[in-house]
């Protein structure tokens, strides 16, 4: 086959002022670009796979996941190191001791850090952003946090350390998910 | 502790890194073996032993990848074993060779890495949804480039460092990669395209991301004896070490890597090196981001904690700095394939250190180099101290 031999280093422009690659190498390697793929100049063969699951939301997340249907937020205390564990954990992974001690945190806290998405989980560019934060929830030992989305601000106006308080689904609405928690506003 | 034997990279290869490459997986872990068998002078049949390194299984949709790759990775009828530790596992796999061989249990053994991200289709992001815990942040709609994100916007916060100078990062690594011919995406751009390209998620903007790619590299290992018999520029594996921190990454500080302190210490303690910054003269950290070679080379102790951007502002890294840092052009400007990138950076070590790395030579005299990747859920770090 012609397209056998090694093909020359690409010319992939980015942004401005941009200068070709270095051309001639011995380096192994053909590149197809989509446009091969659409004229059908190479072949490739498609597949999509459905995989069904149904987890177990164990010990410890189940009763995190039974406290947000109740519109509360669950850790648990390790007796050894006095961490309050949030999102809860039988064990502690620090001191590799049983956890038994269930305690309720606040809904409210304070953003550890944050992030604006543009795009969703398949790297498509969304219409709108989503402003993603970690929380420090009040009540949980310092730097003990839970990722969720941010609402009712803009992004301009999140900054690291704002306090925030969770908004909920109403009682009939709340089925034991994270998702049971909306979002965090300011407070 | 006791290490039996010194261990020598004595062959690299690799192949060109591309969005899509029209070669399988199999094929380019023969194309990359059969290059760093021909480079180390020996066959396929002076191998004792093959560790093959990829990541996720769901780029490809084909599950036991090391029995997939095995072919073409030159297994056949060897003791031969897969390794995997996410992004981490360009630097893992070759020290799971080194301790192959270090033990006394092979006098050589060929590390291959590959990494065929195209397949997944159209983007290989998706893979990565399959990484986060299913119950507590999946439903949120969750994305890789989130966390990274967040890591970068915390390291901003606790060190007050700005994107501008986060920026001269990815400038500096698509500039080196211009004299890389594997390179995917060198380009000569400037601070103020990066800070103009489309924010991807804040603050990552495009060009300050590496991209996901096709490709392998791979290296051949021998012990200290046969080494000196097959090779004129030996270049030892001095030092390696590897430590993971938790999983629970919301309970972690993001702005500071302890968990590769811990790596670094395990390997500069193994290597006599006492004063990193001193003693290490070319580094290959891993950057599949701009804020993350600084973040790396913080948890190194290359760079004191926050000061890493102060350092690449003023040059001190660049191919003809003080500290030169990713010469390669990196992820950034050579491309991500995963496994096959922090291989690739292994690769570029060994060709800097015997002298080999042409245009790419960095222009001090050097020694001692340095080669680390990061990976899982941001939270494992792998580092490799080679002498020449
Ligand atoms: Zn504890």
């Amino acid at each position: 086959m012609k397209e056998g031999v090694v093909k020359k280093g690409q010319d992939i422009g980015v942004g401005r002022g941009i200068e070709p690659n270095p051309v001639g190498s011995k380096y192994a390697g053909i590149e197809v670009k989509e446009s091969d793929l659409r004229d059908g100049r190479y072949m490739s063969i498609r597949y999509s796979a459905m995989f069904r699951y149904r987890w177990d939301t164990g010990i410890a997340v189940g009763r995190f996941l039974e406290g947000l249907r109740d519109g509360r937020i669950v850790g648990s205390r390790c007796n050894v190191c006095k961490r309050i564990l949030v999102p809860p954990r039988v064990f502690c992974e620090l001191d590799f001791a049983q956890i038994d001690d269930w305690v309720y945190v606040y809904d409210t806290g304070r953003v550890n850090t944050y992030s604006i998405s543009y795009i969703d989980k398949q790297a498509r560019r969304m219409s709108s952003p989503v402003i993603v934060a970690v929380v420090e929830l009040d009540g949980a030992s310092q730097g003990m946090g839970i990722m969720h989305l941010l609402g009712e601000v803009r992004p301009e106006d999140v900054y690291v350390g704002m306090r925030v308080k969770a908004v909920w689904r109403s009682r009939e609405e709340r089925k034991g998910a994270i998702t049971d928690i909306v979002y965090f506003k300011p407070l | 502790m006791v290490i039996k034997r010194k261990v020598a990279v004595v062959g690299a290869g690799m192949t060109l890194f591309r969005r899509r490459m029209l070669e399988t997986g199999k094929e380019l872990c023969f194309e990359a073996a059969s290059m760093a068998l021909e480079s180390a002078g020996i066959s396929m049949r002076d191998v004792d032993a093959v560790v093959l390194g990829s990541a996720p299984d769901a780029f490809d949709g084909v599950h036991m990848k090391g029995e997939y790759l095995l072919d073409g990775a030159g297994g056949v009828g060897k003791p031969y074993t897969r390794v995997f530790v996410g992004g981490g596992t360009g630097v893992f796999a070759p020290i799971a060779g080194w301790w192959h061989v270090a033990s006394g249990l092979f006098d050589t053994c060929l590390v291959v890495c590959e990494e065929k991200m195209s397949s997944l289709h159209p983007h290989p992001q998706y893979a990565f949804w399959g990484i986060f815990d299913h119950t507590l942040e999946r439903p949120l709609g969750v994305n890789l480039l989130w966390i990274f994100a967040l890591e970068m916007r915390r390291y901003m916060h606790v060190y007050g460092i700005s994107e501008e100078e986060i920026a001269h990062v990815a400038v500096k690594n698509k500039r080196n990669a211009l004299d890389h011919p594997c390179a995917q995406l060198a380009a000569k751009i400037t601070v103020e395209d990066v800070m103009r390209s489309e924010p991807i998620v804040w603050p990552i903007k495009r060009l300050d991301s590496s991209p996901p790619s096709d490709g392998a590299a791979a290296v051949v290992l021998a012990s200290e004896d046969t080494a000196r018999r097959i090779c004129k520029e030996p270049v030892w594996i001095d030092g390696v070490g590897w430590s993971i921190d938790s999983a629970y990454w919301t309970d972690r500080e993001l702005a500071y890597p302890a968990y590769l302190a811990e790596a670094a210490r395990m390997a500069y303690r193994m290597a006599g090196i006492e004063e990193p910054r001193r003693e290490i003269d070319v580094a290959e950290v891993y950057d599949p981001f701009s804020y993350k070679e600084l973040h790396h080379l913080e948890g190194l102790g290359l760079a004191d904690k926050g000061k890493a951007a102060e350092m690449t502002v003023a040059g001190v890294t660049a191919r003809d700095g003080d500290m030169p840092v990713n010469p390669s052009g990196g992820l950034l400007g050579v491309g991500n394939p995963i496994a096959a990138a922090g291989m690739m950076k292994v690769c570029e070590v060994f060709w800097q250190l015997s002298g080999n790395a042409g245009k790419r030579q960095v222009k001090k005299d050097v020694r001692t180099g340095l080669a680390q990747a990061w990976g899982d859920l941001m939270q494992f770090s792998s580092v490799i101290i080679m002498r020449s």
